[in-house]
């Protein structure tokens, strides 16, 4: 399991735009690299993220290899309801990793 | 660069299909032909935030915002992140809709040389805004071996 950060706000008014900030840590190998001897690293990026609020899509990403190391994804949802936000990443290899935060609205 | 090396990329591009090891204008174009389907991009209304001068290509944060009240009505359902010459053209697709209530999307990405940007919003009326901004890097990233 990789390592994530996650900011958002543990509660918010009905109806207010809250700012969520994700950090995973994750090598995004380009695939244009070489090693020590010359060999070509393969690429090992993450290749999609999405948000969920309780089931509904409310954000998604399609990523590619121009974004850097260690994928940082900050954007904005509507709070809804107090309810379960789950966010997972995919990528090469497998790579799959799912994290969920509480949302309450007041 | 050695024979050896050559060989080694000439091997592994064969087999793997890697994409060509620098993007181009053109293919920059290609990728926002098949994003906008072709049809008219206006400029305005979008604001793809960057520094002009990049001092460090390996992480460069960037923030795109778009103009829109993000209602059911008029929103923002796509916004395409493109640039001339790293080796992908294709940074990333957000995908967005009236429950993300504001449409701002923040990230970092790599950029190997000095070029032109663009960020093209996909808008729930079927209409395309972008941007098109061009910066200066002074340390290049994906050249480390």
């Amino acid at each position: 399991m990789a390592r994530v950060l996650i900011t958002l706000p543990r509660s918010a008014r009905l109806g207010e735009v809250v700012e969520i900030r994700t950090l995973l840590s994750h090598p995004m190998e380009s695939g244009q690299r070489t090693d020590a001897e010359g060999r070509l690293i393969p690429r090992d990026i993450v290749r999609q993220f999405s948000c969920r609020y309780d089931g509904e899509l409310v954000f998604s990403a399609r990523l590619d290899t121009p974004i850097a190391v260690n994928p940082y994804i900050a954007f904005f949802t509507v709070a809804q309801a107090t309810g379960t936000l789950v966010f997972a990443w995919e990528g090469d290899n497998g790579f799959r990793q799912t994290e969920s935060r509480t949302l309450t609205v007041a | 660069m050695s024979v050896q090396r050559r060989h080694v990329l000439i091997a592994a591009a064969g087999t793997l299909a890697l994409p060509t090891a620098r993007a181009t204008p053109e293919a920059m174009a290609a990728a926002v032909r098949e994003f906008t389907g072709g049809a008219p991009v206006r400029d305005g209304g979008v604001l793809f935030d960057i520094a002009p001068l990049v001092e460090n290509g390996n992480t460069v944060p960037i923030t795109v915002s778009v103009d829109s009240p993000m209602t059911a009505a008029d929103h923002v359902k796509e916004i395409g992140l493109f640039n001339e010459m790293n080796p992908q053209t294709l940074i990333a697709i957000f995908g967005l809709g009236p429950r993300a209530g504001r449409a701002s999307v923040s990230t970092r990405i790599r950029l190997s040389t000095s070029q032109k940007l663009v960020a093209i919003a996909k808008m729930s009326d079927g209409s395309l805004r972008r941007h098109q901004v061009e910066v200066l890097v002074t340390i290049a990233a994906c050249t480390e071996g």
